[in-house]
């Protein structure tokens, strides 16, 4: 909130599209131009929310903005303000409570972020200004401002490289606490300036950087400086990402760097990016509105009534003002239209507390400590990574508990991601295994030999293909020369793939050592070393499918590398190359492994020539960059020829199988999303058993749909078509669907991202619609599908679009790599794993966990245990408020309904606050109505939650009149007791105080004793919070009783508890309605247990997770 | 949680840390409570268990019921003290405007709550400028009615029965709750002064009764008076008639005559007054819901008992397994 306004304020002097010019040292560039300095804002980071002065109203008005805060002022007010029979102290001190606490808490959180801000913001950093070093805090640094940053510190905003002191102009950064990738990666400083090592250079320099202006994108910036040398003419060099560093990132392996900044403080990228994620509610929250705004309705119903039959009972006038009990002045004269107003209120505050502001901090502190015994749980411990599971959003513990549908990511959370090279073949010859040292490339793995073999010029050269079409870079140790010549060498790459590629080169024979100075050397087989100039990169990115690069040979040839995926690759090479390899990359994708494929290309100098102008053209142009780099690459990368592919396996997650059909057993529907090709998806598919053998697949992929004359009228046969076969499979009622599963042919559906998006885009205006509905149709009757070929959007595409089906299904996504963010962030709840694509998801996650097995346990055992927990403490607290409030509503039927209230103003208060507040959150906590065991390895009982089963009308209901039914009883019980001359074998009598104390008495024992045989797991908290709050609310009762209090007007509670205990009839009379009161919730249980007895076959057991389909289907 | 990652980075900033330092073990505690594995008492609900529950609520239920029912209905037996109540009904003393009317300070002695009752008390808080002692309308209304009892003799020669008026209070109101004005030997009168009486009243509050320990705010009448009943209908205690000896009968058989001096309206407010003469057993007044309660309650018990055992007797022959899981 406030940080958006104080961007505004930020940015306020212009708007932010369009460029923004920095001027170097702020220095004016030239003497003729007059220069006025624009405004940016300054390098504070500002996490905090609050200020000290700012913190008591700010707070306050964030709180009462929720709604049950909100409620409760009012009823406060209330209360103040018009007689009401309730003193304001029993509303407006837990209140005041629950508002000290949060402000505390969040003071608290608050706090920690100026300790944090300020750690930053006054950290140390060094400025030049006037070719001097100058030591300020980093909150002083103005955008144009030249930074110099040492070794292994932090950069305090985004930098434009300007020299990094070493001759290439590169320098090493990690940018670990940005997106969890620890790699070095490389960034350069633009040439003209790199030679400034000093600060009277740098001083000295005169130049301008335009760039565009501060966006969250950490992987994108479009720049361009313009260097003013003594020439008039300024020289322009494009700017990209490898030339800005950003705030938060290390330098390493650099002595130290200047710099230009361009974003500082909140305009920085990482400030950019950690701007509030949208706040997930789970559906429990919304079953809680719901029933709140029940009680709500029974609140104002119950006010109404009484309020109605007050004043049919005051039309007599002897009950509205009789001898004994006159009304003052005041009274009589106020309008009969506002009396009723008030009386309304009046009522309305007598009977507020069915709706309990203890909830809701029952409920969070619930959410809050209960998260723990996630991060706590040992099992979710990975030795690899030296780290457990972490919860990143306590609201949504309940939802692990609900969810219906999965998507996950294969590569990297279905998969290790832990490449390893396989085989590759080369003009169509399959290589495997290793070589000997001796002799090249030959055959040694297994008795099958291939005798023939690629020419050797052509084994060499995919070799050197894979050595050089890369961005493997190489760690550095400690010292920067000589490591290089080291026999281990330590790649890193952002892509695990390429480093299975280079490290599969080297088992050939063919050893990257490394870049310097723009040249790649590779040490051949023959152990000499070759040195290629690399003049250019086509990185790689998600839409291209490949990469190139640009090198040149010792020889001085030109030559362009180029892998990428087959369909990226195939149409851009010599077709009569294509088949032979095809046939091996089919092969391959079948067996699981991921395949590149290789091709390479002589560029002749004019040519590139006439390239390398257009790569620069491009890459300086400010704007529309990417889609000019996309469009010269894709001009560049043409007629190549193919010279191999390469197959990589990617290793199953461990248990990936075992956990798959766990969730299918406890009837989830897993969907694998992934950017990877259909073939190599379908077999992990699987092999991790989300395909059966015996499931039948229906496709819908490019391939079936392009055998038509007509892609759409195709697509739109097949749809049918498969809607036909699943609609006969499985007989209208949807409902049983996840019985139905077990008992009937299984499908699974295999769709890929042009399919999807020709569903989804469907020119057709009214088939569009049609389409999608089918596809749906078809879908929700699958048991597994398998979503291939995806971009990034389109998984948050199809997320959302299950999302919003009917019966808004609750979706939980798991995935590992940046691209699975937007999926992560679509769903219901997002899980992130902390895996080797970096933290971007595991950051941006709801909670994250090292392996997708973990998932199994995370949903079968904690999600189901807090959805029951929370259920049942939502479910308890209606149930105890109606209990309590209940008897006071009945008792206005008796005192002229004229708001008397039954209990007295310290039991209304105490109430949820003490008697009946601790027992219940312990139980929330500690719960275990099933051991964790069985849930974990009988996955079937987490259907019995599913579709938020304990919070349906049903169970609603069901407590809502058992709390009717004891509150009755609480009350009439006392009446009719109370019958009687005395209850006391000295004939003395009771006053209405006693009655009330009676009831009170019965109710806190009752609503305790209720929970107690709810509690199926009683640890020795469970015992203490129980019998303690019991033993409390004797003891204070006692003590609230037992003194006549300075400060209060009304002594109206002395000795009433100790005189009612004194007597043996209320002793009885107690017990008998504990007991009457419990006795229907008893006699359920029992009935409950003969009938689960009758409908239990003999024979049963629990099924062994493997066999578990089997045993099912043969059961039923 | 928009920007904790300062924090955070300082705790997993991964490289960042000191070279050379232990990385720390982030490996969960094995602790019971953490891995949610505190060991636990499991109670299973099963036929065993319940079945005696059952058996034995019935078994203790249905004679405390018996005892009850018992007693109470040998209470009609005027032996023992025979306590006399006055009853009224259609009387809210528990309308809140009505329950509210007092000043507990006051009615403690407090002297600066004598001259200046509390707001509470409108618009029985001043008469004629003066602080009515006490406040109130539950005082103001207090029931003034004098009710003699006479044994009707031979030759309708009347012999009064000697009624007690102390003891009818809670002993904590009558010692604790409720004082006069401080003053020590001064006569109560002297200590009222400034104040005037309630306006239905017809004599001063220091002038309820002669006995001194019985007058003014620790006049038990008054004090019974000041306890509001929780119900429109209600009794409260009056007098007691204590048994002389062993030998005679408090009240022995014969006509009896009630002299009641009529004060109290309640015919305005279609009040009912009634006068009851009644024993008080162990479990105080008559009252036969209570043990009725307890007799039901127990037998359903033992009759649930008894259909439950039938039940699992027939699922014992039909599985061998005899528990039954919740």
């Amino acid at each position: 909130m406030f940080r958006r306004s104080f961007h505004r304020f930020c940015a306020a002097e212009e708007k932010r599209v369009g460029t923004r010019t920095v001027i170097l040292g702020n220095h004016p560039v030239s003497a003729t131009e007059t220069y006025i300095a624009p405004r940016f804002c300054d390098n504070r980071i500002v996490s905090s929310k609050y200020t000290l002065w700012n913190f008591l109203p700010k707070n306050l008005f964030e709180q009462f903005r929720r709604i049950a805060n909100f409620y409760f002022l009012i009823i406060f007010l209330v209360q103040v303000t018009v007689d009401t029979p309730t003193s304001p102290v029993t509303s407006g001190l837990p209140l005041f409570f629950v508002i000290t606490v949060t402000a505390i808490k969040q003071g608290y959180e608050d706090w920690l972020r100026h300790r944090a801000d300020n750690e930053v913001n006054k950290s140390t950093v060094y400025v030049i200004e006037n070719a001097e070093r100058v030591k300020k805090e980093s909150e002083k640094i103005k955008v144009g401002d030249v930074v110099e940053v040492q070794a292994d510190e932090t950069f305090p905003c985004d930098l434009i490289l300007l020299s990094s002191c070493t001759r290439d102009g590169i320098c090493h950064v990690t940018t670990a606490s940005l997106d969890g990738e620890s790699n070095y990666k490389t960034h350069y400083a633009v040439h003209d300036t790199n030679a400034l090592c000093s600060a009277e250079s740098i001083d000295n320099l005169r130049a301008a950087i335009e760039c565009e202006q501060p966006q969250p994108d950490l992987y994108k910036f479009v720049g361009r400086i313009s260097i003013y040398n003594n020439s008039f003419e300024p020289v322009a060099r494009s700017l990209g990402p490898e030339n800005l560093l950003l705030k938060g990132a290390t330098l390493k392996n650099t002595k130290k760097i200047y710099g230009v900044a361009v974003y500082t403080g909140m305009e920085t990228k990482m400030a950019l990016n950690y701007q509030g994620k949208s706040q997930k509610r789970s559906a429990v929250e919304k079953s809680i509105n719901a029933f709140l705004i029940v009680y709500l309705l029974i609140l104002l119903t119950k006010a109404a009534v009484c309020t109605g039959l007050k004043y049919l009972w005051q039309s007599n006038p002897h009950n509205d003002e009789p001898w004994y009990n006159q009304k003052t002045q005041k009274e009589r004269d106020t309008f009969k239209v506002l009396k009723i107003f008030t009386d309304f209120l009046s009522f309305m505050v007598l009977f507020n507390f069915i709706i309990p502001v203890s909830m809701y901090v029952t409920v969070e502190m619930q959410k809050f400590l209960g998260s723990f015994f996630i991060s706590w749980d040992k099992d979710f411990y990975d030795e690899d990574i030296n780290e457990g599971a972490l919860v990143n959003t306590s609201d949504l513990n309940e939802e692990l508990g609900q969810v219906d549908y999965v998507f996950t990511d294969k590569t990297g959370t279905l998969t290790e991601n832990s490449m390893e090279f396989i085989e590759c073949c080369i003009d169509g010859y399959k290589y495997k295994g290793v070589t000997q040292e001796t002799d090249g490339l030959s055959q040694t793995d297994g008795p099958v030999t291939y005798l023939e073999k690629a020419d050797k010029n052509r084994e060499e050269l995919f070799l050197r293909a894979l050595c050089l079409c890369h961005t493997v870079e190489i760690k550095i140790n400690d010292t920067v020369d000589g490591a290089t010549e080291s026999a281990d060498l330590t790649y890193v790459s952002s892509s695990p793939d390429e480093i299975a590629l280079v490290k599969g080169a080297k088992k050939y024979g063919f050893t990257f050592l490394g870049i310097r100075n723009g040249h790649m050397k590779v040490e051949n087989q023959r152990k000499e070393i070759e040195e290629y100039e690399l003049l250019h990169t086509l990185s790689f990115d998600s839409v291209r499918r490949r990469m190139s690069v640009i090198v040149k040979t010792p020889a001085g040839d030109i030559l362009l590398f180029c892998k990428g995926a087959d369909s990226a690759v195939f149409p851009r090479v010599q077709n009569h190359e294509v088949a032979p390899i095809k046939v091996h990359v089919e092969q391959n994708a079948v067996d699981g492994y991921r395949t590149l494929c290789i091709a390479f290309k002589e560029i002749t100098p004019d040519d590139y020539e006439r390239i390398d102008r257009q790569l620069i053209e491009a890459k300086m142009a400010l704007q529309d960059r990417e889609e000019k780099m996309d469009k010269v690459f894709d001009d560049i990368e043409t007629n190549m020829n193919l010279i191999g592919a390469t197959a990589v396996e990617d290793k199953l997650q461990d248990q990936a199988a075992e956990t798959i059909e766990a969730l299918h057993a406890a009837g989830l529907k897993v969907w694998v999303l992934t950017g990877d090709k259909m073939e190599t998806a379908k077999s992990t598919c699987y092999a991790c058993r989300l395909f059966q053998t015996s499931t039948e697949i229906l496709e819908l992929t490019t391939k079936t749909v392009e055998d038509g004359e007509r892609k759409e009228d195709r697509l739109h046969e097949l749809l049918i078509e498969y809607r036909k076969k699943l609609l006969h499979e499985f007989p209208k009622n949807s409902r049983s669907l996840k019985k139905a599963w077990t008992e009937h042919q299984e499908y699974g559906l295999i769709i890929d991202g042009s399919t999807l998006s020709l569903i989804l885009n469907s020119t057709q205006d009214s088939g569009s619609n049609s389409y999608k509905s089918i596809f749906l149709q078809i879908c929700m009757k699958c048991t597994a599908v398998l979503c291939c070929r995806m971009a990034p959007l389109q998984k948050a595409q199809i997320v959302r679009m299950v999302k919003n089906l009917k019966g808004s299904p609750i979706t939980l996504s798991i995935g590992d790599g940046a691209n699975d963010v937007s999926m992560i962030l679509e769903s219901h709840v997002g899980i992130g794993i902390k895996g080797k694509e970096g933290r971007q998801a595991a950051r941006n996650s709801d909670y994250s966990v090292p392996k997708f097995k973990h998932l199994k346990k995370l949903l079968l055992a904690h999600g189901h245990l807090y959805y029951m927990r929370i259920a049942h403490l939502v479910q308890y607290f209606f149930y105890k408020n109606l209990c309590f409030i209940l008897p006071q509503f009945l008792y206005q039927f008796f005192c002229g309904f004229s708001q008397q209230p039954l209990y007295d103003a310290a039991y209304l208060t105490m109430y949820n606050i003490c008697f009946t507040s601790l027992p219940i959150l312990a139980y929330s906590l500690l719960e275990q109505h099933i051991n964790i065991d069985t849930l974990t390895s009988d996955p079937r009982l987490y259907m019995k939650i599913s579709g938020n089963a304990m919070l349906q009308l049903g169970p609603f209901l069901y407590w809502t009149l058992l709390a009717a039914y004891e509150g009755t009883v609480f009350f009439f019980g006392t009446y009719f007791i109370s019958q009687t001359s005395s209850l006391e074998d000295n004939g003395k009598v009771i006053g209405n105080w006693t009655f009330g104390t009676i009831v009170f008495t019965v109710l806190v024992f009752t609503v305790t004793l209720k929970l107690a045989l709810d509690t199926r797991f009683w640890t020795w908290i469970n015992h203490f919070v129980i019998w303690g709050s019991l033993a409390f609310y004797m003891f204070f009762s006692f003590f609230w009783g037992g003194i006549i209090w300075p400060f209060l007007r009304q002594q109206r509670m002395y000795f009433v508890f100790a005189h009612m205990l004194s007597s043996v009839s209320t002793w009885l009379a107690i017990i008998l309605l504990i007991f009457i009161s419990l006795f229907p919730e008893i006699l359920l249980i029992l009935l409950k247990n003969v009938k689960r007895r009758s409908a239990r076959s003999p024979t049963f057991e629990l099924p062994t997770l493997l066999s578990y389909k089997h045993v099912d289907s043969g059961d039923s | 949680m928009a920007m904790n990652y300062n924090a955070k980075d300082e705790v997993d900033g991964g490289p960042a840390c000191a070279p050379g330092g232990t990385a720390k073990n982030r490996r969960p505690d094995n602790t019971a409570f953490k891995q949610q594995r505190l060991p636990a008492w499991q109670p299973i609900l099963t036929a065993g268990t319940v079945l005696p529950t059952f058996f034995i609520i019935g078994l203790i239920f249905i004679p405390i019921g018996i005892g009850i029912f018992v007693t109470s209905n040998n209470i009609r037996e005027i032996e023992g003290n025979v306590f006399m109540y006055y009853g009224l009904s259609n009387f809210y003393q528990n309308h809140r405007r009505y329950v509210k009317s007092r000043d507990d300070s006051q009615l403690n002695g407090d002297s600066s709550a004598l001259l200046n009752p509390s707001k509470e008390c409108e618009p029985y808080r001043r008469n004629e400028d003066k602080p009515i002692a006490p406040c109130g309308a539950i005082a103001n209304s207090m029931f003034n009615d004098t009710l003699e009892l006479f044994l009707v003799g031979n030759g309708s020669y009347l012999t009064s029965i000697p009624l007690k008026k102390k003891g009818i209070a809670w002993w904590t109101d009558k010692n604790v709750k409720f004082r006069n004005p401080p003053g020590g030997e001064i006569p109560l009168e002297e200590r009222f002064k400034g104040t005037t009486k309630p306006v239905n009243w017809v004599k001063p509050v220091y002038m309820l009764d002669s006995d001194q320990d019985n007058n003014g705010f620790i006049n038990e009448d008054f004090i019974v008076w000041m306890r509001t009943a929780a119900l429109p209908t209600f009794r409260k205690l009056y007098r007691l008639i204590e048994r002389k000896s062993d030998l005679h009968p408090t009240l022995p058989a014969g006509q009896y005559y009630l002299n009641i001096t009529y004060n109290y309206p309640v015919h305005s407010f279609d009040g009912r007054k009634r006068m009851i003469l009644s024993t008080i057993s162990w479990m105080g007044g008559k009252n036969p819901f209570l043990g009725i309660a307890y007799i039901t309650i127990g037998s359903i018990s033992f009759l649930l008992g008894v259909v439950l055992l039938v039940i699992n007797h027939k699922y014992r022959n039909s599985s061998n397994t005899a528990d039954i899981t919740i």
